[in-house]
């Protein structure tokens, strides 16, 4: 590839905000269409794992799917995903938010799956033993105590979903990485800048997503040992 | 400069005659996917690029691995050494790495040193978190147990800790192999190697086959490497049920 | 079905789980009246625990009946028929996200009942179970002790005032000074409330001291005999049940009476050396006070310490003996 590089000087970091500042349009612009689609993949992701992980985890059936189906999915490169997209879908949007939902979903499967699955079978006895529905068992019983980590796994998801929107520049699918692989233009001050605003976007994230995680825990079970851990952005980060 | 807007300028075939599959075939038709061209190509770029790009992961999760164990094992005698590190991994993990690998190549050149070294941090990250995690997990009472029985410190970790630990080390390497996988195709982008290369190449070229084929590649390169390795974890670790959050 | 106890009638039920040759539960027949409490007993895998989930039906039953109150529990609604039964289990299965109320308010607030009436249950419930309607109502499981939790899995069940209440070892992870205290307040609750109660256990001495009746099942889900606890350790029904019960079944016998159940022999002639005990001593004990002491036998004294009769070693001998 022949790309010119642009050398670094120790105020470049500075020139980074000076950028920000000088094209603010710019920024806002492209923070907009990042935000968009990261949250139309996040959206999608939600409506497709969170009822399905819950039901295959309500009827404890389908860990192949839920684990190892998903583990496999995780496994996938994410560059070479939204590559094989772009072929089938063509440029653009639906391409980009397409790869992240096949991305960004498997955690929250998982999550969904694990934490319902997972629910203490005495619990779930002692609950048929009062005479509890089903539903009334999957609405009172399991997804109260399901809640904490599949908000967990959400918001792994959405950090990853947010950080992986970047390589949509590569095929123009539009968002912080069209600045960030356009060195050319905006020179390494513009690179620095778009990745301190995906930083901050990820990071922001990840606080909306963990105070929603300690606002659904419910209170008794935040006084059981380890069932609610402290915002640790470091412990479920996957790399993009 | 390249990327999206060379997209916007339509094919460019390299015009050397007459392309096999002939004038209506389904290279010359820019097709999404060509079976003539993988072919045609496998040993000339898709191979080569598969072999570099194990070269990479390997060298990668090599050095990532030996470093990042020498600096869980004083993690787990030196407690002041956690904060830090977890404070650099909390750091490098919101750079995206299309940036990263561009903000290395001032200091470290256009070549594989700047693929390896970025490479290699994300794979300390997650080898010391979980080298560091599976050390802690041993319980207590095991390790009071084998100190009753009169075992020296040393001995403590390497017949003890380090064999309990096996599991949640294995599981890092798990995913650091993927994620190194993943990485280094986005390596690319600054430096020709990998399968990354036809990826970005044929995105510039805009011609399908090329970058739908090698994307497949890299899937399958990474699907296969987490099968293996699940397997010689089953093999290692065959007390550890395999069911593990997966977070 | 609330309030009256009801009577439980197990006809010929049989339970083999699928893809097993052997029962679990095997044609078992028993009658338990109105407001008596059952203790299922036996070795582990002896089929307890399907017994008892035959009755509110988390188990099916493969052959057979059982009737409550004479309706087939297989003609009732699942789960009317399960909210009318109370439901204790070893592990409690408190939920964690509700605090003691919510626990205690679970099957009432099923039943649609109004929170004035919910509230006023809840509290006389806590009180019945021993607990302080106002500090302990609004904890979570978590910040309670075992005994507290067993305490709150019982006023769960009782909630909606169930006839009938199925306890499956309820007190077996219990430590044995508090495991003794819930069963002195079981038995006393169980006088107020009298319900028709299946206790499952797999401790003889438990079964003894709560049960009216004891069934006992051994292996391949075989009722081995089902009598009082009297009855049971007087005269068992066979080698197994004799050495289930254990071969102390006399002393255990003799613990079930006190001395103002039977008759003592006269006052004079006493010794003063004698040891001295109240009508309230059960044999066993006063047997202990006779060997320990190296005396013929116990005085039993009134409050005012007036001797009142005395018991010797061959009348306990007489009251084990095949005549008695
Ligand atoms: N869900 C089940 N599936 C198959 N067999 C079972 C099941 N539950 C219990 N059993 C078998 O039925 C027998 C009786 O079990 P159980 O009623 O639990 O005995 P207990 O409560 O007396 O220990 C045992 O042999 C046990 O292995
Ligand atoms: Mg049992």
């Amino acid at each position: 590839m022949t790309l010119a590089y642009d050398s670094f000087r120790p105020y470049t970091f500075v020139d980074a905000f000076k950028f920000m500042a000088d094209n603010a349009g710019l920024m806002w612009s492209k923070t907009t269409e990042h935000l968009i689609v990261s949250g139309e993949a996040i959206s999608i992701a939600l409506l497709i794992a969170i009822p399905l992980g819950v039901w295959l985890g309500h009827i404890h059936r389908g860990s192949f799917v839920a684990i190892t189906g998903s583990n496999i999915l995780r496994a996938l490169p994410s560059l070479a995903v939204i590559a094989i997209g772009l072929g089938y879908l063509g440029i653009g949007r639906t391409n980009v938010v397409f790869a992240l939902v096949v991305l960004g979903s498997p955690v929250i499967l998982t999550n969904a799956y694990v934490a319902v699955d997972g629910i203490d079978p005495d619990l779930i006895e002692a609950a048929r033993g009062m005479g509890m529905r089903p539903l009334e068992i999957l609405l009172k019983v399991e997804l109260p105590l399901a809640l904490p980590l599949i908000f967990a796994g959400i918001r792994t998801a959405a950090v990853f979903i947010v950080a992986t929107a970047t390589l949509g520049g590569v095929v123009g699918g539009g968002g912080l990485g069209d600045i960030i692989v356009n060195q050319a233009s905006y020179f390494l001050r513009g690179v620095i800048a778009g990745s301190i605003a995906v930083a901050a976007l990820s990071f922001a994230a990840d606080f909306v997503f963990w105070s929603l995680q300690r606002a659904v825990t419910p209170r008794g079970l935040r006084l059981q040992a380890r069932s609610f851990e402290p915002m640790s952005p470091a412990d479920d980060a996957i790399a993009v | 400069m390249t990327g999206p807007s060379l997209l916007a300028t339509g094919p460019v075939i390299p015009n050397f005659g007459e392309p096999p599959g002939g004038k209506n075939g389904c290279i010359a038709q820019n097709g999404t996917f060509c079976w003539d061209w993988v072919s045609l190509h496998w040993s000339d770029i898709l191979q080569p690029r598969l072999v570099e790009h194990i070269q990479l992961t390997a060298i990668a999760v090599g050095i990532g691995f030996v470093i990042a164990f020498a600096a869980a094992l004083v993690a787990h005698r030196q407690r002041w050494f956690e904060p830090s590190f977890s404070v650099l991994a909390a750091f490098l993990y919101t750079i995206p790495s299309l940036a990263l690998f561009q903000l290395l190549v001032p200091f470290t050149g256009l070549g594989v040193l700047t693929i390896e070294i970025g490479l290699i941090g994300y794979t300390l990250l997650i080898l010391f978190r979980n080298t560091l995690e599976g050390l802690r997990g041993v319980p207590e009472d095991v390790l009071e147990a084998a100190r009753g029985m009169g075992l020296t410190r040393c001995q403590t970790l390497t017949r003890i800790e380090l064999p309990l630990a096996l599991p949640a080390i294995t599981a890092g390497l798990r995913i650091a192999v993927v994620t190194t996988i993943s990485l280094a195709t986005v390596g690319a982008y600054i430096t020709p190697l990998g399968l990354g290369q036809p990826i970005f190449y044929g995105l510039q070229t805009n011609f399908t086959t090329e970058f739908v084929a090698t994307g497949a590649l890299a899937v399958l390169l990474a699907i296969a490497a987490d099968l293996i390795i699940v397997l010689a974890q089953r093999l290692l670790t065959p007390w550890a049920h395999s069911r593990r959050l997966a977070t | 079905m609330s309030g009256e106890a009801a009577e439980i009638v197990f006809d010929h039920a049989t339970k083999r789980y699928a893809g097993r040759a052997d029962f679990a539960v095997d044609h078992l027949s028993l009658t338990i009246p109105a407001g008596e409490i059952c203790v299922l007993v036996g070795p582990s895998g002896g089929g307890k625990t399907t017994a008892m989930k035959m009755v509110n039906r988390l188990i099916d039953i493969t052959e057979g009946d059982i009737t409550i109150a004479g309706r087939s529990v297989r003609s009732l609604d699942v789960i009317e028929l399960r909210r009318g039964i109370g439901y204790v289990i070893q592990q409690i299965g408190l939920f964690p996200h509700m605090t003691v109320a919510g626990n205690v308010a679970t099957v009432p607030r099923l039943l649609g009942w109004d929170r004035a009436r919910i509230d006023a249950r809840v509290r006389e419930l806590l009180e019945l179970v021993c607990l302080d309607p106002d500090t302990d109502h609004s904890r979570y499981p978590a910040q309670l002790s075992g005994g507290q939790r067993q305490r709150v899995g019982l006023a769960r069940a009782m909630a909606a005032d169930p006839p009938v209440m199925l306890m499956d070892e309820p007190f077996g992870a219990i430590d044995p000074i508090t495991r003794e205290r819930l069963q002195d307040e079981f038995l006393r609750l169980h006088k107020e409330v009298r319900k028709t109660v299946i206790f499952v256990t797999h401790d003889i001495d438990e079964a003894i001291k709560i049960g009216d009746r004891i069934a006992i099942l051994r292996e391949g889900g075989r009722l081995a005999q089902y009598d009082t606890p009297e009855q049971i350790l007087a005269s068992p029904a066979d080698d197994f049940v004799a050495r289930f019960v254990g071969a102390d079944r006399g002393l255990k016998r003799l613990a079930l009476r006190t001395l103002a159940d039977v008759q003592l022999g006269a006052v004079n002639g006493t010794s003063p050396t004698d040891p001295r005990c109240t009508s309230s001593m059960t044999l066993r004990d006063a047997l202990s006070l006779m060997l320990t002491e190296g005396a013929k036998q116990v005085v039993a004294v009134d409050d005012a310490g007036r001797p009142v009769g005395t018991l010797s070693i061959e009348h306990v001998s007489d009251l084990l003996g095949p005549n008695a």
